[in-house]
């Protein structure tokens, strides 16, 4: 059904260009919103061109895992609200979602951006649970760095509630922020035919091959990764893929309150 | 008498309204009353599947309610809905019904959908202005406007449009009520507290005075949107 569009779009990225008139590599407008929820611990509202996401921190006391006694959790969350896109259904995540909330989860954790043993309040017994619940408003392509971008601002967005005698204090915010001692950014490329590019509208995501998302740390070192789409890469494409993702993510990372150079 | 936040009995919170607010709905509306925040979309008139809910005589109205899961002042909310959220879809979908000229669209569906990023008292009220501009924005065959406000009792006096404090005070009542913009047929009640007929009646008459005012936000936003 999409095979015209295909050889179209094709056509455009060959000659350098897109429908609408950005280059290959280039990104819609990126704004972040710090604060957007007053409920919550940490929030933000993230548009990329007219897609919107709309993400909150929630701080929880829980007891810690067992192997790991010392040590808070992080949780991410994505809910693809049927708001945000006609084929969007209401119900338990879909698959997509599911992917989608990991692959954010993954590049926080990896890259070790939440300092998880400053979350331990007594070891083996209280521990603070980061919980992220990523909102889709609007899905106008690329969801995938909109969300990943939104996680990072939440996080230093948030502080946390008051704690005394074992209650949280929902609403009384101290001003004490999270342990971050990282700031991962996620690009993901796309490759349509023997093009790359960034940043895809929703037709271009009905026609890609394959995509890469890359998520990169503070210190240029790429922190996690996940291949997607039907189609496969070689190793030039791995490459190339990830050198792009190296020289974007500044765009995305300068959007961030404190790493504006 | 003051109220907790300095209001008047008669006074609402302040509000704000827009149309067209997610581009790829096919209607939209943002309604914003104190600290509660409503986005609604619209989708549809379309293809009813499984085929056996599509009725030749006339289209469906669905509409699903959803609070984001952060959006509740305490504890985290679980997201994927619960019996209350259910309640209230349904009686959204009830107080929207009767506005709405639904054997324009035989076999089709129009979906509602109202998420709440951020709650203080009166969603189901909130939601139900940002889904009736919603579907004012998508074009859907409308006969006029709903608002909705909830009334209530604090002490002795009858008082309008509850913030979250006042809605949790012990002894007190919570009316929201739903009407149509120009002949004021009332399309949504609940109540839970204890009220006397004569008390009922002020609350709904309070109620009217200040849903004029939220149809007035609500006609400003649709008006913003396509004057341009």
């Amino acid at each position: 059904m999409n095979k015209d569009l295909r050889a179209h779009t094709i056509r455009f990225l060959e000659a350098g260009t897109r429908y609408d008139g950005r280059k290959p590599l280039e990104y819609r407008e990126i704004s972040v919103e710090y604060g957007t929820v007053k409920n919550a611990e940490g929030s933000c509202r993230v548009k990329i061109g007219d897609t919107e996401v709309i993400t909150g921190v929630k701080l929880v006391v829980d007891k810690p895992y067992p192997d790991t006694p010392d040590k808070g959790s992080l949780m991410v969350g994505a809910e693809f609200l049927p708001i945000a896109n006609p084929d969007f259904e209401t119900g338990p995540p879909g698959i997509a979602a599911v992917e989608l909330a990991r692959v954010v989860d993954r590049g926080i954790r990896e890259s070790g951006a939440i300092d998880v043993h400053k979350l331990c309040i007594t070891a083996g017994e209280k521990a603070w649970t980061v919980i992220i619940d990523i909102c889709t408003v609007n899905d106008s392509g690329n969801l995938l760095d909109a969300s990943a971008l939104s996680a990072i601002a939440a996080l230093q967005n948030a502080k946390f509630p008051e704690y005394t005698n074992g209650q949280i204090h929902y609403g009384k915010l101290t001003d004490v922020p999270l342990p971050l001692r990282d700031l991962p950014i996620e690009v993901t490329v796309f490759k349509i035919g023997k093009s790359y590019l960034v940043d895809p509208t929703i037709d271009e995501e009905k026609i890609y091959d394959a995509r890469l998302t890359v998520a990169i740390s503070r210190g240029g070192k790429i922190c996690a990764l996940q291949k997607g789409g039907d189609g496969p890469l070689f190793e030039q494409d791995i490459i190339s893929m990830v050198e792009i993702a190296m020289e974007k993510q500044n765009e995305l990372r300068e959007k961030l309150e404190g790493e504006h150079e | 008498m003051k109220r907790i936040d300095g209001r008047k009995a008669d006074e609402m919170r302040e509000m704000s309204a827009k149309a067209g607010i997610i581009p790829r709905a096919d209607g939209s509306g943002y309604f914003q009353i104190g600290k509660t925040v409503a986005y609604a979309a619209v989708y549809g008139p379309r293809n009813l599947y499984p085929k056996f809910l599509q009725d030749p005589q006339k289209g469906i109205l669905r509409v699903n309610y959803n609070m984001m899961p952060f959006s509740s002042k305490g504890e985290r909310v679980r997201p994927g809905g619960n019996r209350r959220s259910k309640e209230l879809s349904l009686v959204i979908e009830k107080a929207l019904l009767p506005v709405v000229n639904l054997n324009e669209f035989p076999n089709a569906v129009v979906d509602v959908f109202i998420e709440f990023p951020q709650t203080d008292a009166g969603t189901r009220c909130a939601g139900i202005c940002a889904a009736a501009i919603a579907l004012a924005d998508a074009g859907v065959s409308m006969r006029d406007l709903v608002g909705a406000v909830s009334t209530g009792k604090a002490g002795d006096s009858i008082i309008l449009d509850l913030n979250y404090e006042e809605d949790s005070a012990e002894n007190g009542a919570d009316i929201p009520v739903a009407m149509t913009g120009r002949k004021n047929e009332i399309t949504l009640l609940q109540m839970d507290g204890k009220l006397s007929l004569e008390e009922l009646q002020e609350a709904i008459q309070l109620a009217q005075k200040g849903i004029a005012q939220i149809i007035a936000v609500q006609r400003k936003a649709l008006q913003e949107k396509y004057h341009e």
